[in-house]
């Protein structure tokens, strides 16, 4: 079995107007940067992005902001971003804020095959408003239904040629996540290996998630804060 | 003299217990790590996906794909571990993190928090606060006593939009520690040289003060 694609052009020739993204990532750590950018170069438009956050003004997600192909942002945080803000506030893009586990949680659970979860995150806030409550041994819980996406695009610091992936340090975030939850996912990759390079114990994402795979090229990996200290 | 927001990190340091694992929200949360008392040993849970976070890098040890939940570049101490984000709140929903430390724009006096949004204003996002309200067994707030324009923070309602009810148990300020009680805000300690009357004049909502209030010592 192969899932080796050419590259991002090719991986994501079928994403058209008006499709729903899971994009993986947290900040700019771990952001699928070739498809985004091929994204950005077709124009795709009407986009709904499920994304942990919304990039920086010129770089990740906001890159398809900037060129307006973003009509709705599911994210739990989007500081960072003035145009994403300007947009936000004059109603040309529509924003849904849900508390960060609760994301993660609703990807979990399409890639689990169950349809909703129930999480305590949100309840007494704005974000409980127009969701069922139920209260579990004297605790309130929300119910959030699983994500419903068209595609999930991740980054892998490893994969192979059947699909299977690795992650390096906080850059895995996301991408597991929403490589079980896409209905068809496209996973760029560092390092592309034959299948049976990796340790199979070792695997985070079992290949029979990933539909797309090819390694990506010039990964600029840029950094938001960064923080040093004095050697 | 009112505390500093070292001093106010330095203050709830004390807070942490051998064994904690504790979960540091951005800005004065974050400087509790440089204050950890000798002979404490805790491990410091970063939501997006680590536990046992270290120091911020050398130069030599950036590593773009290792930052903390404010995306700040850092390190790992030896018997740390990755893992993704369902995982994290997992374990923070499971009640498995000790004690939570996060910033507040406004907390009542029944333990609501409000962090996350201005309406009109100013729209950031929630990111992992209100799962970390809705499950943390202990949080405590480290915040300034007033806003900007010198109204206080300690309500007897929130105005703002709420990220999580009844749940903060402690609030050290650059005025007091105050703890969450059934009666309103319990008044523990006082800066130095911070007046019980100044303190009272500043907290909106209801301020119970016992006999003796002590000066927080450094």
């Amino acid at each position: 079995m192969n899932k080796v694609v050419a590259g991002p052009d090719v991986a994501t020739h079928d994403i058209k107007d008006g499709a729903t993204l899971l994009l993986g990532g947290f900040g700019l750590c771990g952001i699928p940067e070739n498809c985004i950018s091929s994204l950005v170069k077709k124009g795709i438009k009407e986009l709904t992005c499920i994304s942990n956050n919304a990039g920086v003004d010129d770089f990740g997600i906001g890159l398809l902001l900037q060129r307006k192909q973003v009509r709705k942002m599911i994210s739990s945080y989007v500081g960072e971003n003035a145009e994403f803000e300007r947009q936000m506030l004059s109603g040309e893009l529509q924003v849904e804020l849900i508390p960060q586990g609760t994301l993660a949680t609703r990807c979990l659970a399409a890639g689990y095959g169950m349809p909703a979860i129930f999480t305590p995150a949100g309840v007494g806030t704005e974000v409980a408003a127009g969701k069922e409550v139920r209260n579990f041994n004297g605790k309130d819980y929300l119910l959030e239904y699983a994500f419903d996406a068209d595609f999930a695009i991740v980054k892998a610091w490893k994969g192979d040629t059947m699909g299977n992936l690795i992650f390096h340090a906080t850059a895995r975030n996301f991408n597991p996540l929403m490589a079980m939850a896409g209905k068809i996912t496209i996973a760029e990759v560092e390092e592309l290996v034959p299948a049976g390079s990796l340790d199979p114990d070792a695997i985070h994402t079992p290949g029979i998630y990933v539909h797309r795979i090819f390694e990506g090229k010039n990964y600029e990996k840029r950094i938001e804060q960064r923080t040093i200290r004095k050697a | 003299m009112s505390l500093t927001k070292e001093q106010i990190a330095q203050r709830i340091a004390r807070e942490l217990k051998h064994g904690f694992y504790v979960n540091l929200g951005i800005g004065i949360p974050t400087l509790v790590a440089n204050y950890i008392p000798s002979g404490v040993d805790v491990v410091l849970q970063s939501e997006n996906g680590l536990l046992g976070m270290g120091p911020f890098p050398t130069p030599d040890q950036v590593d773009p794909d290792l930052i903390n939940a404010g995306k700040q570049t850092i390190t790992t101490i030896p018997g740390s571990v990755f893992f993704d984000s369902a995982i994290s709140f997992g374990m923070i929903r499971a009640g498995k993190v000790d004690l939570t430390v996060l910033g507040a724009m406004e907390v009542s006096e029944q333990g609501d928090i409000a962090n996350w949004k201005i309406p009109g204003k100013m729209v950031k996002g929630m990111g992992g606060a209100m799962d970390l309200v809705a499950s943390a067994r202990n949080i405590i707030v480290a915040m300034m006593h007033t806003n900007p324009k010198g109204e206080s923070k300690l309500l007897t309602r929130c105005d703002l939009p709420l990220t999580g009810v009844r749940c903060v148990k402690k609030v050290v300020t650059d005025l007091a520690v105050l703890d969450i009680t059934p009666d309103g805000f319990l008044l523990r300690e006082r800066a130095p040289g911070v007046t019980v009357e100044e303190i009272q004049s500043k907290t909106a909502g209801k301020l119970v003060v016992p006999s003796t209030v002590p000066e927080i010592l450094f």
